[in-house]
């Protein structure tokens, strides 16, 4: 039993080593780092490649890919050292974690539903198919004349 | 990984708690779950709306200017905010582990260095979007063209407002709750009560505010 009452839904407590602790933290720090630093070049590399017009697409997609890969685990290291998940009771572990697979079936359906309905589209609405492939008036976006002002005028209602 | 148990402990027999954790922390995370459902279906609407699309803008393109810097870097500004984040996580981190301890000037310090990180980012993100309203994104309009040279609609803009406002809201109101735990710790309330789970408590939520960030930031600025 602990020697110091806490709660009275906390039966044992676990001690850690206070230094040990804050070890731990900095480590993670820094892999949260090094991850980042990990996927802003992969953005770059990305942003590279895109500059040339025959760029290879499949390539494209495996960088962004290991990116999510990067993600997820960051997001594992923060949960599971920062939030100390970790070290909690598996039991409460797993009503978090098991709830959160719908997730896996939340993402693969909606992609899966999103290319149906580009491609139905594209087949059965002729119109919509050809106003994609329209090209974008070409503006000066970036300069300061084109701001908001001008804009909402132009979008009437729209904007407001 | 988890919390060494022995073997043959009968969690479900009576006397003890089963998740051996504090009733409001528990509530926390099934908040926080629920919460990341949210997220989740905002940031999966996005993904499904991009995918059905024949063209969508070009990130590197839309998100290239840094204050002072000026135009032409792209990621510059984000990473800046990234890492703000993620520096703020770990002050927190650091917050409830002098918690533990029971070091109120430790917990003092390190919630006062988080707070100022959540001020920064939400610094950042006003900047941000006061740039892009200037250039003429807001709700219901985008000037940014597709990737391709291609005429776009105004559902990036919407979904790009929309998302990262949600989570500024969030960021926001983490800075209440942290600037709340820092005028109780002064006080000394948790002196009083014996113990800092509140701060942990606050800690969870402010955690989950920067892993929202991690999937934002993969989403809109990464892919």
């Amino acid at each position: 039993m602990s020697h110091q009452e806490v709660s009275p839904e906390v039966t044992y407590t676990v001690h850690h080593d206070s230094k040990e602790t804050v070890k731990k933290i900095i480590r993670t720090t820094v892999l949260l780092s090094v991850i980042t630093l990990i996927e802003l070049a992969l953005g770059y590399w990305i942003f590279f490649i895109n500059k040339d017009p025959n760029h290879s697409v499949t390539l494209v997609h495996f960088i962004k890919g290991v990116i999510v890969i990067l993600s997820l685990a960051k997001a594992f290291y923060i949960v599971s050292i920062f939030m100390h998940l970790g070290d909690e009771i598996r039991n409460m572990i797993m009503t978090i974690v098991v709830p959160l697979m719908l997730f896996i079936w939340f993402i693969l359906a909606f992609l899966w539903d999103g290319t149906s309905y580009k491609n139905l589209r594209n087949t059965y609405d002729r119109q919509h198919l050809e106003h994609s492939k329209e090209a974008a008036p070409v503006e000066e976006h970036n300069s300061e004349k084109s701001g908001h002002g001008e804009k909402a005028a132009e979008h009437g209602e729209k904007v407001h | 990984m988890s919390q060494p148990v022995a073997a043959n402990t009968k969690w479900w027999s009576g006397g003890k708690s089963p998740f051996n954790i504090e009733y409001g922390k528990l509530m926390m995370w099934y908040f926080l779950m629920s919460d990341a459902f949210t997220f989740g279906a905002f940031l999966i609407s996005y993904g499904t709306v991009r995918i059905s699309s024949n063209g969508w803008p070009d990130p590197n393109h839309v998100f290239q200017s840094a204050p002072l810097l000026g135009n032409g870097l792209p990621l510059v500004f984000v990473s800046l905010m990234t890492f703000i984040l993620i520096v703020s996580s770990v002050t927190m981190v650091l917050a409830v582990h002098e918690g533990h301890n029971m070091n109120r000037k430790g917990v003092v310090k390190w919630l006062i260095w988080t707070i100022i990180g959540g001020a920064a980012f939400l610094g950042c993100q006003a900047w941000e979007w006061t740039h892009l309203y200037h250039e003429g994104a807001w709700w219901g309009s985008n000037p940014f063209p597709n990737a391709d040279g291609t005429i776009s609609t105004s559902n990036f803009a919407n979904f790009f407002f929309t998302i990262t406002g949600f989570h500024g809201f969030h960021v926001f109101s983490g800075v209440v709750i942290n600037i709340i735990m820092l005028i109780m710790t002064l006080n000394g309330t948790f002196d009083k009560k014996g113990h800092y789970l509140m701060i942990e408590k606050a800690g969870l939520y402010w955690h989950f505010v920067d892993l929202v960030w991690v999937f934002v930031f993969l989403c809109f600025y990464l892919l």
